[in-house]
């Protein structure tokens, strides 16, 4: 599968570099920019406007502290930020320490998210895709991805076996992969 | 079932962070060592970021842009009071003085260059230190970087068809008082529990060493933890206590070893 170019690779290399450069400028466009994904992400896993802004402030003050954290060279700010988000919301939403540094986040994603306008045709094309599963399997992966439940309690939630959620879960998400592949 | 096939499912539980316990460190390790896995899971990771972008909702408050940008600024301050020396200001005695005001700004200038000659003579001297100095901290970094750093990548080499087993280094300079401690293959614990690292000295009690707790891939570093001076080490051992740690330490010991 090939990545394609990412238009938006040249502003997010520019605003890590300013941000590396400790440039004030570089944190407020960061902020226009990518604020609604990022805010967007933490109200949707924690339901409350108040917690949602303060892990805004988090994932970008550690960003501002950190800046080499974030590799260019292997994806866009917004989907590595989404990443981030997600997974210190649901570390508030579950009340524990985070256990994966931001550094050791690295991904891959095929979809060209250059702009607001790609990744709101993207978003409805992953709500579409996510309506078409069947009920059984998205329910599993949004438990799992929006609440953070691991495969046994979404098991015991469900009634489910351990071994259906995982295979859920996994085919759930190689699902949403296959509908930007070429 | 191919042995990628067998984390196949466990990968996606790891890669939307909701793996826990043994599952998770035992996933941890595999990735660190396949890197087919590790691609998988950068790709499951980019799945996981279609998700989050589904997500629709409000812009921010507008006070959130200021609270951040705020925030910024009061870190930069801190960071420049750290690293900036505080200069003075200059007077100028000239207005308001006449010509005895003007001797005494002439002697006063002759003093200030006096002085200047000799605070440059002593900054060359300090620059030429600070520059050899920095050389060796930089030769220090080089040697420690591939021990230290975060993203260093760790593998552990044990006879074949041995599953890895936890391990620590310690490496203890009593006239120092420096310690540095390398674990790794270390079990996952429970959230409120953590590992603690004592040095057991040739008589006494046990001192507590420091408090860790591994990453996800079972790896942790204890880097100079308080130690009373001078103290001869025999031994160095582990156990798990609350994460706050503790005075002494708690039976069973999970790991010990003496010097070598």
């Amino acid at each position: 599968m090939s990545i394609p170019q990412r238009q938006d690779v040249p502003a997010d290399l520019a605003i890590v570099t300013g941000l590396k450069s400790g440039d004030q400028g570089a944190m407020a466009q960061l902020y226009d920019r990518y604020s609604s994904v990022v805010y967007a992400v933490a109200l949707r896993v924690l339901g409350d406007t108040g917690a949602a802004e303060d892990v805004l402030q988090e994932v970008f003050l550690q960003l501002w502290r950190n800046p080499g954290a974030f590799d260019a060279a292997r994806g866009s700010l917004a989907t590595w930020l989404a990443v981030i988000t997600r997974n210190r919301a649901i570390d508030a939403l579950r009340k524990r320490r985070p256990e994966t540094d931001i550094e050791d986040i690295v991904l891959s994603v095929a979809p060209d998210l250059a702009g607001d306008a790609e990744r709101a045709r993207a978003a409805e094309k992953i709500r579409g895709v996510l309506g078409a599963m069947a009920a059984g399997q998205r329910q599993a992966l949004e438990m799992a991805y929006w609440e953070g439940m691991s495969h046994s309690e979404i098991a015991d939630k469900t009634g489910e076996p351990l071994g259906t959620i995982k295979t859920r879960i996994r085919t759930g998400l190689i699902t949403l992969r296959k509908t930007f592949q070429g | 079932m191919s042995e990628h096939e067998q984390y196949a499912d466990d990968l996606a539980l790891y890669a939307l962070d909701v793996l826990t316990g043994e599952e998770r460190v035992k996933i941890a390790q595999h990735v660190a060592t396949c890197a087919s896995c590790r691609a998988e899971l950068e790709r499951l990771r980019g799945d996981t970021a279609l998700l989050a972008l589904s997500a629709a909702g409000p812009r921010p408050p507008q006070r959130s842009r200021q609270r951040l940008l705020d925030a910024v600024a009061h870190e930069a301050r801190t960071r420049t009071a750290r690293n900036v020396m505080v200069k003075t200001g200059g007077r100028s005695w000239w207005g308001w003085a006449g010509w005895a005001a003007a001797v005494v700004a002439i002697m006063f200038a002759v003093s200030l260059w006096r002085e200047n000659f000799s605070l440059h003579q002593m900054l060359t001297s300090a620059d030429a230190q600070a520059a050899e100095n920095a050389r060796q901290l930089e030769a220090l970094r080089k040697i420690a970087a591939p021990i230290l750093e975060p993203e260093a990548q760790r593998v552990t080499l044990v006879a074949a068809k041995t599953p890895p087993q936890p391990q620590g280094k310690a490496f203890y300079l009593r006239n120092r008082n420096s310690l540095v401690f390398l674990a790794n293959n270390m079990p996952a614990l429970p959230a409120q529990k953590a590992y603690e690292l004592w040095l057991i000295p040739t008589s006494g009690n046990p001192i507590p060493a420091g408090v860790f707790k591994p990453d996800a891939h079972g790896s942790a570093t204890v880097v100079n933890p308080p130690l009373p001076a001078g103290v001869e080490a025999k031994a160095f051992a582990i156990t798990v206590e609350n994460q706050a740690g503790a005075a002494t330490p708690t039976m069973p010991i999970v790991m010990m070893g003496a010097g070598e």
